[in-house]
């Protein structure tokens, strides 16, 4: 059987975790051809509805990372985005979304081994837990 | 201990009763302006329709029939149009306890303002959905029906030909306005005999004090409590049961797209719903102006797309926004045309969420909405245990 690979959809903030995964793609840390980046100038304007479209939109996982608590350039951005991922996974576990299918961790810019290897987990997380519900059926 | 006084009823009639007590605000000089349910014709009316109305003139109290098992909208953001910004004169607005529920998330949002508004609540046997309202009051005389109701209710026995209290109702186990200023006692309460008033707040004592009505006898407050207690236990068997129903229901993406899949993407449901206060919704702007070519790759996708599109991105939108704030009001189940049965969803997705922040909708007006605050260390489980 063919290897399932996952299409997983991170948000990284431009002032970290999107520099570590720069460091980590030229120093040809991480191949996997899994993730679709999305810049976004912090966590803290990762909108729910964001995370929604991409799982709706047939993402298998959706990564949201940013700074450190403490490092985050608008102060408290990091702390709101912590709470809104609380809620959406409150949300999607009802609807039997499971847990790992949204993840949020925090990288700094000089961190390209962290982002590596949270890549990597969640792409085998996703692996073992297999295809999303709306990657394989239409959902409405 | 909160005041409890007692208000006499005549002629067997708790409305006239309510009524003098509004009037006497008014021509007292304690509230400038009334907000409360109002029939719009002595005789009831096109279909005795009951909409909020602003009285100022005593005489016009005439038909006002604030306990009629009547529920077009959710007031509260009628409060919070008349609390916004500059008033004259303080208002008493006589609510529903899920409408002074919703009316404490408005202003704990900066929607609405305490400061010149008296909240009146009272005990809620419930009321019927707009469509069924109707066929309850039939050719009735709306204080007759009223009454009939008053009289009906407290026995359990609501529902009829045509007309059946409203889910919402059955599973609200916030009866009693404890938020309010003054709350009208009717459970357990010979409503022929007197109606009770307690006082929650200082204001609401201030009130009290002035109008100099009798205190009750303890015994009959006590008769309120019990009954009280026993309403909210069948209500939370009943709220329970319809979680467990709704949770099976929506037990995965899939199944809450068929759910789902009479809605016609109105969005009624958000323009009744009280907490939805965005001056802008998202899903009415042209992000959702999708191009004939992306519906046409979406299609191609699964080989077919169920149109409107969007559906779930519009309630899981609506779930992430204000779920947190829902009070059960079921006026979005109430305004739906096609019989989605979205308060259901609604509370059991906010009865989760709210639990997960320790909050409770409307509860009191000092706990901050959960998406307004945050900790330094908090909901470490959510990075994986690094915070
Ligand atoms: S979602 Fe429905 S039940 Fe909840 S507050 Fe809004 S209208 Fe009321
Ligand atoms: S009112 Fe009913 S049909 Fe309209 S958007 Fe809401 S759920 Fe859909
Ligand atoms: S700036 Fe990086 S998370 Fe806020």
């Amino acid at each position: 059987m063919e290897r399932f690979e996952p299409t997983i959809v991170a948000f990284v903030c431009n002032w970290c975790t999107y520099t570590a995964a720069d460091l980590a793609g030229t120093a040809r840390m991480i191949q996997s051809p899994n993730v679709r980046l999305v810049r976004m100038m912090c966590t803290g304007m990762v909108d729910p509805k964001y995370v929604l479209k991409a799982l709706l939109g047939g993402a298998d996982a959706v990564l949201i990372s940013g700074c450190h608590p403490g490092d985050c350039h608008y102060i408290n951005g990091n702390y709101k985005a912590r709470r809104r991922v609380k809620l959406l996974k409150e949300i999607l576990t009802g609807f039997g979304v499971d847990e790992r299918r949204v993840k949020l961790t925090w990288v700094g810019a000089s961190e390209g081994n962290e982002f590596a290897e949270t890549v990597n987990e969640l792409v085998e997380d996703i692996r073992e837990l297999g295809p999303g519900e709306t990657s394989r059926m239409m959902v409405i | 201990m909160a005041t409890t006084v007692s208000l006499e009823v005549r002629d067997a009639n708790p409305t006239k009763a309510l009524r003098e007590f509004l009037a006497r605000l008014l021509t007292e000089g304690l509230a400038g302006g009334v907000l409360a349910g109002k029939h719009l014709s002595a005789n009831g009316g096109p279909q005795g329709a009951v909409m909020p109305t602003l009285v100022t003139d005593p005489a016009l109290l005439e038909t006002t029939d604030p306990l009629a098992p009547s529920f077009p909208l959710n007031a509260a953001r009628l409060v919070s149009r008349l609390t916004r910004g500059e008033g004259e004169g303080s208002l008493a607005a006589v609510l529903r306890p899920c409408e002074v529920r919703a009316f404490t998330e408005l202003v704990k949002l900066n929607q609405g303002a305490m400061d010149n508004v008296i909240l009146i609540g009272f005990d809620c046997y419930g009321a019927y959905p707009n469509a069924d309202y109707p066929r309850f009051i039939a050719s009735r005389a709306p204080d007759e029906a009223t009454l009939a109701f008053l009289a009906a209710a407290s026995k359990g026995l609501t529902d009829g030909e045509g007309y059946t209290l409203a889910r919402a109702c059955k599973a609200c186990e916030h009866p009693a306005a404890g938020g309010a200023d003054l709350n009208i006692g009717l459970f357990g309460v010979d409503t022929g005999q007197r109606l009770l008033i307690t006082a929650n707040t200082p204001r609401g004592e201030g009130l009290l004090n002035r109008l100099a009505l009798s205190d009750t006898d303890p015994a009959h407050a006590q008769a309120r409590e019990s009954a009280l207690e026993e309403l909210i236990a069948a209500r939370s068997e009943y709220r329970d049961t319809m979680f467990a129903e709704t949770a099976t229901a929506t037990e995965s993406l899939g199944k809450l797209g068929a759910y789902l899949s009479n809605c016609i993407s109105c969005y009624n449901c958000r323009a009744a719903c009280p907490v939805c206060y965005c001056k802008e919704c998202v899903f009415l702007t042209d992000v959702f102006d999708h191009k004939p070519w992306q519906y046409m790759g979406w299609a191609r996708k699964n080989g077919q797309l169920r149109m409107p599109t969007d559906t779930l991105f519009f309630h899981l939108t609506r779930l992430s926004h204000m779920s947190l704030s829902c009070v059960g009001c079921g006026q979005c189940s109430n305004a739906c045309p096609n019989g989605v049965p979205v308060m259901e969803l609604f509370r059991l997705v906010g009865d989760r969420t709210q639990r997960a922040f320790g909050y409770e909708a409307g509860r009191n007006a000092e706990e901050a909405p959960p998406l307004t605050v945050f900790r330094e260390k908090e909901f470490a489980e959510v990075t994986g245990g690094t915070d």
